[in-house]
């Protein structure tokens, strides 16, 4: 129980009238970087947004070191260290690159890295030589690495990252990749929603897939490698 | 020359109060998103709390400005309470629900001012050290204009210091962009929002007590201030701060020397000069369009033709009006006509609100156009009744036709901002115009023709042309013309890209609306005998909305229940001391209660007796 970091017990979810989430269950361990896989409209993004309360959890928990943090306000569960790097990277377009970094800081803690802005420029060099520009005048792919800057500036003990491939450059992703394995070296537990197969197996070391709004496979990449029905099934390509 | 200098210096000062208060509007909106109807509430409180402290200090330069200081902290003060009390509880509510909160607050104000300070107008000293002239070009200029002059942009330079270079600046201005992100990146929004709260209420209560030493302080200083803090802000750009010192600065200026062509005028004059920058820039001089919502749009629910028991319930209903008369003295029938007239105008403002998606904020207009339409033709012409009650309608479309022009290329906030602005300008023609309209002294002796004229007779007339008002508006609502409506209100891009002309359908929309706003004026013209230009003013137009809210938006038989509700309880309550605070505290607590209205309230609670399914809707 003790390295189960993050713990989704039978959370349902809706929009609207909308079912997304059904009796979603699955669990990260401390240090783990975990892929959560599935197709357009499984409820990955959903997924993301219960476990930061943005969507209120009709039923079920989330428990974060095991405490319930269901239905609590979303600064508070940013605040009990859980980052989150949403998919339309959302970085605050009229705020300089420093400005956006400032949003995001919180105090450190203990027994976890602690990010300065001179980390983040040493981690993505990209931003450096664009701190005083506005999020707006970046690329996506810089874009990008703002918000997962912005995030880790929080000083998070488990970072969310929602699809941070999409919609990227291919010679980024890889640029990126690098950076998350650096990230992981640092001790960060992850939980990555991703489409890009490829992607998610250099820096994840375990697969969720959830269809529907339900896990339907939770094992190694191995595992998923045998399986070829599954990969069928529930992944696209 | 010097003469037109010196004005230009007053339109200096007065333009430095201005800012402050539409400033904190802006401030407050960019954060909240809340177009806050009651700032105009804080800096009538500032004047009058420095106006009261000030009495304590006579004659003394630091007494005087420590009850400057002291009268705007207070004031910042309240405006957190009430945020944290009541405005919290809104955020998620439609924009158009907080506006009518916020005017409740407005309703609240104005009579606890009333009781603590009392109805007549104060006078306050002139400012300590300051009290003199300057001679510039030989023209007299107080020396207190002088400072309001650079008071100006020395807050603006503050501001910018604060929004710009301080942690909390930046994350003012994130969360103007993106709130949820904020939140996510664990920033307490509450405590944000109450922060700005309090800035801005300071600012407004600041803007108040520094206008003690130059006009005399009175009760109607609130709906005044933010009717021009509104044209301010909206001419600036809602959210802009270096916007709203433009645009006070044009106002105050076009004030100044509108007053010396157009005496009469000022206040149509700064309508049409934002009516005009809303046309060429629609989210005003440095505004950008607001950012779509992130969280999932909130699907309505369609609207189904009425079943056979709401038929039933209709037609009962209808049988019952019928009969009133055999039932009911004179004075209940002349209440029921009030109803009817009532249930049209809110009938004809949910037309264009619930099913079309605009809203407006001067529904007042029309009605008082069909009003002053039906009363000219009678006074000036000689006209019937009959005749009367077809111009009414015709007056009010046309007037509609003009201002429905502008409104329908704007949407949200500034559209309601648009509507309100039309109808600020029929109410002061209505006000000013004294030759035509007799302006505050009315017109009188506006009687129905000899047929109609016992209270029975009028009532059956009311109901043949209120009742089938409201059936014809119904009508429309299912016809295709009402799901291109309604298209419009859901997805605008998507009915244009079917093929329909958007802009056109609202158009028209609006110009039905005002008919049948102008029919329901018309036929209370002739039931009150006269008309005065309250008619056309904010709060006649709050009222309407108030009718619709009450009885909810997304129900077609809102406006009537809303209608019989709010004048049954008008009736009630008006009869008593301070009964603008009471109804003030009724809208505050039914936006809270229940957002959907009493029609709406009851469908949600028949919806969980029959199937409980909790937490449905996504945060």
């Amino acid at each position: 129980m003790a390295d189960r970091m993050l713990v989704l017990d039978n959370v349902n979810a809706y929009y609207g009238k909308a079912h997304i989430l059904h009796d979603l269950s699955f669990s990260i361990g401390k240090g783990e970087v975990v892929a959560l896989l599935g197709r357009n409209g499984a409820g990955k993004t959903t997924t993301m947004r219960s476990i930061m309360q943005l969507v209120r959890p009709a039923s079920g928990t989330v428990s974060f070191e095991g405490t319930d943090i269901t239905r609590w306000p979303t600064h508070k569960v940013a605040r009990a260290g859980l980052g989150y790097v949403p998919e339309e990277r959302r970085i605050f377009a009229d705020l300089s690159v420093m400005e956006n970094l400032e949003v995001g800081r919180q105090p450190h803690r203990d027994g976890y890295p602690d990010w300065t802005v001179e980390h983040m420029f040493e981690l993505f060099p990209n931003l450096s030589e664009r701190r005083g520009n506005r999020g707006k005048q970046l690329s996506g792919g810089e874009q990008q690495m703002l918000t997962i800057a912005r995030t880790l500036m929080g000083n998070p003990k488990l970072l969310l990252l929602d699809e941070p491939s999409e919609g990227i450059a291919p010679v980024i992703v890889e640029q990126m990749a690098e950076t998350l394995l650096e990230i992981k070296a640092k001790g960060l537990t992850v939980l990555l929603s991703e489409q890009n197969l490829h992607f998610a197996r250099i820096v994840a070391d375990r697969a969720v897939i959830i269809e529907s709004g339900t896990a339907v496979f939770d094992g190694s990449f191995e595992e998923l490698e045998s399986q070829q029905e599954i990969r069928d099934q529930y992944l696209s390509v | 020359m010097s003469f037109y200098f010196a004005q230009f210096l007053t339109g200096l000062a007065s333009a430095s109060s201005l800012f402050l208060v539409a400033c904190g509007l802006s401030l407050i909106f960019g954060v909240t998103r809340i177009v806050n109807f009651a700032h105009g509430s804080f800096y009538m409180l500032g004047a009058y709390l420095a106006y009261t402290l000030v009495q304590y200090v006579p004659g003394s330069i630091v007494g005087f400005w420590g009850s400057v200081i002291a009268a705007a902290l207070v004031v910042g003060l309240i405006g957190a309470i009430i945020e944290v009390v009541m405005l919290r509880r809104i955020y998620n509510a439609p924009e158009l629900y907080q506006l009518v909160a916020t005017f409740g607050i407005v309703l609240i104000v104005q009579d606890a001012v009333l009781w603590i300070f009392g109805a007549e107008d104060k006078l306050g000293p002139r400012a300590p050290g300051l009290d003199g002239i300057v001679r510039i070009f030989g023209e007299p200029i107080p020396q207190y204009d002088l400072l309001l002059v650079a008071l100006g942009p020395a807050v603006l330079g503050a501001l910018w210091l604060l929004l710009n270079r301080t942690r909390w600046g930046v994350l003012v201005r994130a969360a103007t962009l993106d709130r949820e992100m904020v939140a996510s990146l664990g920033v307490n929004q509450s405590w944000l929002f109450t922060t700005v709260f309090f800035l801005g209420s300071f600012l407004a209560g600041l803007g108040g007590a520094l206008q003690v030493p130059r006009v005399s302080i009175n009760l109607l200083m609130d709906l005044s201030i933010i009717a021009e803090a509104f044209v301010v802000v909206v001419i600036g750009g809602m959210g802009s701060i270096p916007g709203a010192f433009v645009a006070a600065l044009l106002i105050g200026e076009l004030n100044a020397f509108g007053v010396l062509v157009l005496p009469q005028a000022t206040i149509v004059l700064a309508f049409v000069v934002m009516a005009v920058v809303l046309v060429i820039r629609p989210y005003g001089l440095f505004g950008k369009q607001e950012t779509a919502a992130h969280a999932a749009g909130q699907v309505e629910a369609p609207i189904r033709p009425a079943s056979p028991l709401k038929r039933t319930i209709a037609l009962a209903l209808l049988a019952l009006l019928l009969v009133l008369p055999f039932l009911m003295g004179e004075f209940a029938l002349v209440l029921a006509t009030d109803i009817l007239i009532f249930a049209l105008f809110a009938a004809s403002l949910h037309f264009i609100m619930g099913n079309s998606g605009m809203v407006s904020f001067g529904h007042a207009a029309y009605f008082a156009l069909g009003c002053y339409g039906a009363a000219f033709l009678v006074k000036y012409f000689g006209g019937s009744m009959e005749m009367a009650l077809v111009a009414g309608p015709l007056f009010a479309g046309l007037g509609a036709l003009v201002f429905g022009w502008f409104c329908v290329r704007l949407s949200g906030v500034y559209m309601a901002m648009l509507t309100l602005a039309a109808a600020q300008i029929v109410w002061s023609t209505a006000f000013q115009w004294q030759e035509l309209t007799g302006g505050d002294d009315g017109l009188l002796g506006i009687w129905p023709s000899d047929w109609a004229r016992s209270k029975t007779a009028f009532y059956y007339l009311s109901l043949a042309l209120c009742g089938g008002g409201i059936l014809l508006l119904r009508r429309m609502i299912f016809s295709p013309f009402g799901y291109a409506l309604r298209g419009g209100r859901d997805n605008p891009n998507r009915t244009e890209s079917i093929g329909i002309d958007l802009r056109a359908q609202q158009w028209a929309a609006f110009v039905i609306a005002g008919v049948f706003a102008g029919i329901a004026g018309g036929v209370y013209v002739f039931s009150k005998g006269s008309i005065f230009p309250d008619e056309a003013a904010i709060p006649r137009s709050v009222d309407a909305l108030v009718m619709v809210l009450l009885g909810g938006v997304q129900t077609l038989s809102g406006p009537i229940v809303g209608a019989g509700v709010f004048r049954l309880l008008e009736d009630e309550i008006s009869r008593l001391d301070y009964w603008r605070a009471i109804l003030g505290g009724i809208i505050v607590g039914i936006v809270i209660i229940a957002p959907e209205g009493i029609a709406g309230f009851i469908k949600r609670i028949a919806v969980k007796a029959g199937l409980e399914r909790e937490g449905e809707t996504a945060a």
